[in-house]
Formats: structure tokens, sequence, C-alpha cells
């Protein structure tokens, strides 16, 4: 036993994804370097291969650019129409999603993965649509090529020159099947020159450059790899799967510094191919910093974010004074191993007075974490620019301000010359600027001070009037005076600004708090969603709409009542969509943004509790911040509702807990006070038969007493089997039962009641043993013999007869009355019910009592009139295992 | 017969009317009898008055009839048969597995109850040691290993016959599925009744006359299964 045994975590992780796998739909993506190496072709070669394996396969979207072997492929295999939709009087033909969804292929065949679709569609991408397929169960064949890899993007600009608009997440390729088509790069050069290659007009310029030999070889080599990276990850996940022994891989974990920097996205693209690498978990971390962020900034960090998600990183914000610190903090919050971080480009001299770059205070505070320092690519090589103060409203005034008060300061100075030197004058003008940073912004602050610096040399120093300084003691002074001015209103405007980041922080953990408590108030679950809808409308300053899925059907939701906006159906399609695909849509996301609202699926644990919906006022999509917030709140609500959820299920155990033990005790109560004077009787009356005073009157007298007191035992027994089946107390043991042990057992409990038949087993030879409750079988088999012995006269004969059909054991009980009459059948099993011009005695609940028991072990029941004339009863078991197997003891 | 002391039978019920039944029936029979109403009193009763048997209801006023049992269980073998109206198989099982010799349900005809009377005493009172069991047909001789129908010897397999060992060593009395799978085959495998549904068919098929129809060894529905001992008492059912 030294085989190594795989990890539990890593073998049921491979277990969850294989399962997910099952449901959901397979993608395999014929993967080439470059346009015209043949994916398609391939494609249409493999779904022809599947076609003859007799499985249904259709063409969604299939471009085979006129081509005529291509065409010939395509040719016969059915495809789904494609859609028209109209663009600015264009007519741009897309793949009909809903119609194919419609279909429900087993295969879908969609070209071009990384196409993007024409604007109203109902996602931007096509690659969006294909994971809509695959959620849906169908699988798809596609092409790509290995430009269009998001986390490749970048190194393919770097070698071709060209720019790749179109790209495809990294993470939608997670798990999906890769066939590389090669092609030699001169091969694929000759089929360029034939004119082989389909390259649309406007790419005429490029395509020169692009196919360059030496390119292909570049992207070639750039395929090769890509494929041979997902191949080892199949090979990992194999292994895991398995059990072959593999060095556990170390429990690597990533983080990347994003900022609003243009090199932060290929920053981005790295990490997720090391994370890929070594099969790492990875962060993409923001360091939000007191100093606001300009629009232009604020859009390219939502766009390197956003990038950083869809590559599949856990994206965190968090706010600190200085970045390093906040790297270092999460690092550490999240047990990270390596970072990875721009390096950085120039030389930045105000880093020195922070204590060095960000680059080297990391490596020397980060202690066991490994750093990565990569030269990054931007969009365009931007230097940081300085940060200039903009120009709005608030700091023009802020700017007027301070003019005044400069003006009045020198009026004052002024005055106060005749009795102070002009040194002291400089003091009260510093004085002056330093209350003034206390209420202005950096600008106006800056301003003052030079103003001041240049009014008291104009103005005080002598010569008066001019900007001249005579003695190495003022101009000692000037200088000195003007670095303590820029300094004390650059240091107390900084303090402002971090008192207003502190104080935007507060209002998001006020926000939060007052959110918490609200919702700790709340009673009950109605009231609890009624704060939802009122707290987050008034946090997000929105409309508010929360749906819950409805009761039963899959998919359908519900809008409750004290909703502030009556979604249209549209939207409600939209919430629908969110719902049932976890994840956020319209307004201000990637799924159908030309939404009216944001609908956000309230998630708690591993259920969707319903979605919330939210109209904001202004036609803005919500700041980052907002979003932040937002997310919080969702989270917040999510853990909330689903306390509540457990805890109504655990106040409804209870609850029924509670009427199961009372109902038990009545009935344990009951049972006790009828048997026991039944048993009084029932034993009274055995001792006198038993006592031997044979006049023929007493012995008929106490045989009656016997019969009546067995028949009331009956009736009891009945009754209390009947309780237990109504208040769903019947909980089988199902256990390895002998049928002819259960028939026989049954059959010498009933002795006496079936003296008057003549009663015969047929068993058919090699019964299985059969999973049952032997008790309550031999009740059903009991009542049932009971049934025939009281509906049919003396001396007719009964049968049982147990065998094997299918994948079901049939017991039957056959008599030969005078049958069921027809209108009854429906009802035979009925509660309470019995049948017409029956024999007087029995209650009519020994068949519902069958039904019960013979349901509850997942049977059925059926009767019917026999030919030749008897009503017949059989019961189903269902075989659901082959009986284990008994070796033959030694 | 008279120079012999009567058997003391203790009758604990909380019924009057059961009581006073019990008495008339066990004292016709040969019994002295003493009473108790609840377990408490059974168990002092039990200790002072040492009774030859105890009939036991579990629905007693202070305390459960098995944990009844099980306190008198700590000190006593006395046999003990459970006279209850809980019919369900759990209780059976409970009571038989902490120790009663034998259940009988009401409502019960009294020459059933007297009946398995006698087999609980004889148990708990084996007398002469014998290696060799004889019912009816069947005779087992536990030294020699040997089991014979009618003088003629019957193969058994081991197993067959560590299965057939356990019911001869207690004859009569009502082995729980879970007794008999530990005893034979281990304490591992006290959940695989199926083991014991394929051996007591087996066992059946050669001892029985009618398998279909045993005499020997009988079912109790949902216990366990029992050995009758052939001319011991007339087992009439209820």
């Amino acid at each position: 036993m030294d085989e190594q045994r795989p990890n539990p975590d890593a073998l049921l992780a491979a277990l969850q994804k294989a399962e997910a796998r099952k449901q959901r739909g397979k993608l395999k993506v014929f993967f080439g370097m470059a346009p015209g190496v043949g994916k398609t072709y391939a494609m249409l070669e493999a779904a022809r291969r599947e076609v003859a394996a007799s499985r249904d396969v259709v063409a969604g979207y299939v471009e085979t650019h006129g081509r005529k072997e291509t065409d010939a492929l395509a040719e016969g295999l059915s495809a789904i129409p494609r859609l028209q939709v109209e663009y600015r009087g264009m007519c741009l033909p897309e793949m009909d999603l809903d119609a194919l969804l419609a279909r429900r292929p087993q295969l879908a065949l969609v070209d071009e993965l990384a196409h993007t679709n024409a604007p109203g569609s109902r996602h931007p991408k096509r690659c969006q649509d294909v994971l809509e397929l695959l959620d849906a169960g169908i699988d798809v064949f596609t092409t790509l090529n290995v430009q269009h890899v998001e986390s490749r993007a970048e190194v393919v600009r770097q070698i071709t020159g060209v720019g790749v608009r179109e790209t495809v997440p990294d993470s939608v390729l997670d798990g999906a099947e890769f066939e590389l088509v090669d092609l030699p790069p001169e091969e694929l050069r000759a089929r360029l020159d034939a004119g082989k290659v389909y390259v649309p007009e406007s790419a005429r310029a490029a395509q020169e450059h692009f196919f360059r030999p030496g390119n292909l070889a570049a992207l070639r080599e750039l395929a090769l790899r890509f494929a041979a990276e997902r191949v080892g990850q199949d090979v990992l996940a194999y292994r895991q799967a398995h059990g072959v022994a593999d060095p556990w891989k170390t429990g690597q974990r990533l983080l990347v510094a994003v900022s609003a920097s243009p090199t932060s996205a290929s920053l981005v693209r790295w990490t997720r191919r090391l994370a890929g690498e070594l099969q790492a978990p990875w962060l993409a971390v923001y360091v939000e910093l007191p100093r606001p962020l300009t629009e232009g900034e604020h859009a390219r960090l939502a766009r390197h974010l956003a990038l950083a998600r869809e590559l599949g990183a856990q994206v965190i914000t968090t706010t600190d004074n200085d970045v390093a610190r906040g790297i270092l903090r999460v690092a550490r919050e999240q047990n990270i191993t390596q970072i990875v971080i721009g390096k950085p480009v120039g030389w930045q001299a105000l880093e020195l007075l922070r204590g060095g770059s960000l680059l080297s205070r990391l490596i020397r505070d980060s202690g066991h974490v490994d750093i990565h320092a990569v030269r990054a690519e931007g969009e365009a090589p931007v230097p940081r620019k300085p940060a200039l103060p903009r120009f709005d409203t608030a700091s023009a005034r802020g700017c007027g301000v301070a003019l005044g008060v400069v003006a009045a300061v020198t009026g004052v100075n002024a005055v106060l010359q005749r009795w102070l030197g002009y040194q002291s004058l400089a003091l009260v003008y510093l004085l002056s600027v330093v209350i003034l940073a206390m209420f202005v912004g950096r600008g106006p602050t800056l301003l003052a001070a030079t103003a001041t610096a240049l009014l008291w040399n104009l103005l005080f120093v002598p010569p008066l009037f001019t900007f001249l300084i005579s003695g190495p003691t003022d101009v000692m002074l000037f200088i000195t005076y003007f670095v303590v001015a820029l300094a004390m209103g650059h240091l107390a405007a900084r303090l402002r600004s971090e008192q207003g980041a502190e104080r935007r922080r507060e209002q998001r953990s006020t926000a939060l708090y007052l959110l918490t408590r609200e919702l700790a108030q709340a009673s009950d679950f109605a009231d609890l969603l009624a704060i939802v809808i009122r707290e987050v409308g008034k946090a997000a300053e929105a409309e508010v709409a929360l749906s819950l899925p409805a009761e039963g059907s899959e998919g359908a939701l519900t809008s409750y009542f004290a909703s502030t906006w009556p979604m249209t159906e549209k939207e409600k399609s939209v919430a629908t969509w969110a719902l049932l695909h976890r994840q956020p849509t319209g307004f201000g996301t990637d799924t159908l943004p030309s939404a009216e609202g944001l609908h956000v699926p309230l998630i708690a644990g591993e259920q969707v509790l319903g979605v919330l919906s939210l109209r904001f006022r202004g036609s803005a999509p919500p700041t980052t911040e907002r979003r932040d917030l937002l997310d919080s709140f969702v989270r917040q609500i999510g853990l909330v509702l689903d306390r509540q959820r457990l805890r109504d299920a655990e106040q409804q155990a209870k609850l029924v807990a509670e009427s199961e033990r009372l109902s038990k005790a009545l009935l344990n109560s009951i049972s006790h006070e009828i048997r026991t004077p039944i048993a009084a009787i029932t034993s009274a009356a055995s001792s006198l038969s038993e006592a031997g005073e044979d006049t023929g009157l007493q012995r008929a007298m106490v045989d009656e007493i016997q019969e009546a007191t067995r028949r009331l035992n009956r009736l009891v027994g009945n009754l209390l089997d009947i309780a237990r089946l109504e208040t769903g107390r019947v909980k089988p043991k199902l256990d390895w039962c002998d049928v002819a042990d259960l028939i026989q057992a049954t059959l010498k409990d009933l002795e006496g009641e079936l003296r008057g038949h003549e009663v015969s087993v047929e068993l058919s030879s090699g019964l299985p043993l059969v999973k049952m409750d032997f008790v309550l079988m031999q009740q059903v088999l009991g009542n049932l013999l009971l049934n025939a012995a009281v509906h049919t006269q003396p001396r007719t004969p009964i049968q049982i007869s147990a065998a094997v059909e299918q994948d079901a054991l049939v017991l039957t009980v056959a008599d030969r009355g005078r049958g069921l009459p027809a209108e009854a059948l429906p009802f035979i099993f009925d509660k309470f019910y019995r049948g017409p011009s029956v024999p007087a005695g029995g209650t009519g609940l020994g068949l519902a009592i069958v039904k019960g028991f013979v349901e509850a072990q997942a049977g059925q029941v059926a009767a019917e009139n026999r030919p030749g004339g008897g009503a017949v009863f059989s019961v189903r078991l269902p075989l659901s295992k082959a009986p284990p197997v008994v070796e033959a003891s030694a | 017969m008279s120079d012999k002391p009567k058997p003391i039978a203790l009758v604990v019920d909380d019924e009057v009317q059961i009581r006073r039944l019990l008495r008339v029936c066990l004292e016709a029979d040969g019994y002295r009898v003493l009473e108790a109403a609840t377990g408490q009193e059974a168990i002092t009763e039990a200790a002072q008055r040492k009774p030859d048997v105890v009939i036991l209801d579990l629905g007693l006023p202070d305390m459960d009839g098995v944990a009844a049992l099980k306190r008198l269980r700590e000190w006593s073998r006395v046999p003990v048969v459970v006279l209850s109206v809980r019919d369900r198989e759990e209780d059976k099982i409970a009571a038989l597995d902490h120790g009663a010799d034998d259940y009988v349900t009401k409502p019960f005809g009294t020459g059933e109850l007297l009946a398995r009377l006698r087999v609980a005493r004889r148990h708990a009172d084996p007398g002469p040691e014998t290696s060799v069991f004889r019912s009816g047909r069947l005779e087992v001789d536990l030294t020699a290993r040997v089991v014979r129908l009618e003088g003629a010897e019957v193969k058994l397999t081991a197993t067959e016959y560590s299965l057939l060992r356990l019911f001869v060593q207690h004859p009569g009395k009502v082995l729980t599925h879970r007794h008999i799978l530990r005893e034979v085959w281990g304490p591992n495998y006290t959940e695989q009744t199926h083991y014991l549904r394929v051996y007591m068919a087996h066992l059946r098929e050669k001892l029985e006359r009618e398998p279909s129809k045993p005499r020997l060894l009988i079912t109790e529905p949902g216990v366990g299964y029992r050995l009758i001992e052939e001319g011991s008492v007339g087992m009439a059912p209820s």
C-alpha cells in the first residue's frame, strides 16, 4: 500500500469539475495561428464525423467565405438561418441565438469565436452567446486564432505591430478541448498568394505586414505553446482524477497591482499567463489614494479591473494613503506568495521623499513574498502626467477667495508696517496662507503662497516697488518664505483631501452599518424585503424592484409588492436572465447593456434568492464608488436573507417536530387506552376457552368474543396505521428481504382468518432478495389476503404469486370471487371507500393502507378483474439494485 | 408437585385490570404472584423477593420499561418477558437487545403467554449441561459438530453450522438480526442482513420438511428468528 494517495480535495474538485462538465455543454476550439490555416474546414470535417456517429448537429453560424471545398463540406448539414440585424442602414448577418437555443441540438457549430455582435444584440460578443449555449447543455465547436486570445493579444501586437480589437477572455476557454489546426508558414504564404485566404477589403494594407514569414513563425510558436499549455492543464486534471501520483503543486497565489496607468492592462495579461502556468489563483488589487481620479483615469481603471475580472482574477479595491502599504496589507490578508508590479519608467524625485520608489519599498517590506517587476507596454507610452490643478468652478471660487484674502492681508500689512519690520509682515502673510489652506484646495493655496511672496517682495521689501532684493539676508528670507509657504499649503491641502477620503470611507461604512442595523431589526421575511428595497433605494438613489423566484416554476419571477419600480415585461425578462445566469445584467454591464435598469442577483451560498433591480435617477451609469457600495450591499443582503431563510426553515422544522411529537403521544395514548381493555378481554376469553368448560353454548360464546375482539383490534390497528400515513410518519426501513419468507410469515399470522379458503403460493424460481420493509409488506400482503377472504365465498381459492418483471418485483393476490364492479375500480384504494354491495364489516381502510405502505416504499398498486372471474390485486416494488452477492462460506 | 416451592412471578404493569387478570391466570398455572405498578417498585420487588420470572410492561408511569429492564439487568439474570401494546418492531428489538428473554404483544392469549414463560424459565435454569440438542427430527451434537435429521447426517457448511449452533444454544428465544450477525459474522457485519436471509434460506432448505412452511426456524417479522423446540409448547398463533 505504498501507492501515493491523491489529495482528496483535488479529487473532489476534479469530480465536481467532471460533474459540471457533464451537465454543461462541451466546448471544442479549432485553434490556429492566423486566418487561412483551415480551421473552418477542420471544424466541418469533425462535424461530419459527429453526424456519422448519429449525433444531432446544427450549424449555428458557419462562414465559408465562398471557398468551394468548405462549401461542399457545409452542404447537407442542417443550419439555422442567419438573423439580419439592421444597423445604421446596413444589414449585418448574425447568429440567431434564440432559434438555436429553441432548436436544442446536441452539437452546435459556431464559427469565429472572437466575433463582435452587431449593436443591439443580446450580448456584445459572440463568445457570450457560446457560453449561453454551453450553459444550456449544448456542445459547441468553434474556431479561434491565437491573436484573439485575450492574454496573448498583447504579445501578438508586439510581434506584428497590428493591434487586435476583438479578443476572447481566457476564462471562456477554460475547460475547452483544443484542436490545433497547423500549417507550415510557407504553405500558408502559398495559399495566400493563390488567393485562397479570405482577407477583408479594409485589411488589405495590413495583410502584407501581418503575413510576413517571420511573423508567421512567431505566431505559430505562440499558437503551439498556447495549445500545449492547455493540454498540460488537461493532463494535470486527468492525473488528479485518476490518482496518478503528482508532486503537490505549491499553493501559489498571485497578486497584480492595478492602477489607472495605461500599462496596467498588459500587467494584468502577464499575470494571467503566469497564473495559468502555475495553476494558481490570482488577485488584482487597486489601491485607492486620497487623490481623486480624473474622468479619463476613472474610465481606464474601470476597464483594467473589468479586464482582470474577465480573465478570472478576484478583484479587490482597498483604500490607503500609500500604494506600497495598501498592496502589502492585501497581500498579507490574502496569503499572497507573488506580487506583480510594473517596472518604473524614469526616475522620480518625489519618491525619494517618501522613502524610496514603490518597487524598492515593496522589495524591502515584502518579507517572504516574491516580487515580479514587469516591463509593461502601454497603449501609448505616457509618463505619469503631473497632477495639474483642474480648473473647475470649485477651484475658481477657491482662487477668488484666495486672492481676496491676499488683498485683505496686504491691506492689513500696509497698516501694520508702521509698527512692524518687513520681516514680521512675512509671518503675517504666512499665517494667512496656512489658514487659507485649511479651507480651500491645493491650487488656490499655492496661488496664494506665490502671490503673497511676490507682493511681499514688491510692496514691503526694500527697494520698494521692485522685485529686486538687496541683501543676502533678504534673499535668504524670501527663499525660505516661499518654500515654507508652498510646503505648508501643500501639507494642509493633503490633510484636507485625506480627510475627504476618510469621510467617504466612513460614509460607506456608515451606510453599510445602517443597512445592517435596519436589517437586524426586521421581524420577518416580508419586513426584511421592504427594508432592503427602502435602504438600497436611498443609498443608490434609484428606484428599486425586488423579484423573488416564483414557487414551483423554474426561472419565473414575481415582483415583491413593496417594489418602488414597476418593471416592464422587457425588464422582467432581463431580470430573469440575471437570475438564471447568476450575474449582474443590464444597464452598465456587458450583458444587455441597453436595458433600462441594472439587475443584480442576490446570491447566498449556492442559492439565488432573488434579483434586485435598480433604475438610477439620471442617465450616467453609477460611479465605481457607488458600484462598490452596491456590491457590498448586495453581499450583505444575500447573507441576511440566507440567515433569515435558514431561521424560517429551522422554525418550520421545530414546528413540524413539535406536532409530530404531539401526534405520536396522542397515537400512543390512544393505542394504549384502547388496547389495554382489548387485551384484558382477549386474555380472559382465551383463559375461558382453555379452562375447558365444554358446554357447546359457552364455547360458541367464547369464540364469538374472541372473533369480535380480533376484529376490534384490527380496526384499531388500521386506524393507527392510517393516522401514521396521514401524518407522514411512515418511514420504511428498507432492507434485503426474502419474498418466500414474507409470504410464509404472513400466512402463518392469518392462519385462522384464511382457514375457510384454499390458499396456494406460486413463486417463480430464482427470486432475488428484495429491498423492502418486511413489517410494512407483511401488513400489505395481510390486508390483501384479508380483503380477498372477506369478499369471496368460503372454500374458493386464493392465489399468491411473486415474480420479477423488468425492474420490479410483482406480488399478486388473486381470488375467484365476484370480481370488482367497474364503477368501483378508480376508487378502490381510497380511504373509507367501500364497494357497492359488499357485505357489512370492514372499514374501507385496508386497501388505503396497502396503497400508502407500498407507495412509501416507492412501489405501485393496481387492481383489476381476472379473466374467468374474480379480482386480482398486484403490488410492484422497484428492484433498484441487484441484491448483493453472498459468497459461499468457507 | 406440592412439595416443591411455587415459582414466583413478578407482574409489572400499571393497569390494575391486567395485573388482576394475570394473577388469576398465573396462580391457576401454579405461580405465586407479586405485583408492581411502577418501574421503581418493580426493581425494589425484584431485589427483595428474587422472583423466578418477570412480566414487564413497557409503558410505565415513572420510567420507560426498557430503562427499567436495563437497571434490572445490571445485577440480575432473572428471565424477563415483555408484555406490551407496543407492536412496532423497533420497540421489540430495543427490548430484546437490552436483555429481555421474550416479547409478547397485547392483546395476548393466556396459553401463549404461559408457554413463553415456561421457555424463558427453562433457559434461565439450564439444568445438567448437555452437549446434544434434540428437537423433533433434529439432533445437534455440539461436541462432535454433527447434525442429524431423523438419524441421517446432514452436511452443513461452516457458516451454516455456526448459525445453527447459535440457535441451538438459545432454543425458543427470539434472536435479533443484529445479534445473529454479530455472533456469526462479526461486529462489522451487523447491517448485512442479506447474508442472514440467504443463509436462513439455506438452513431451512436442509432442515425443514417443507422449507416454504418452516416449523423449526421461524421468522419474527422485522425482529429476527427463533428456533422452536418441538414438543415443548403449543405455539398457537394469537
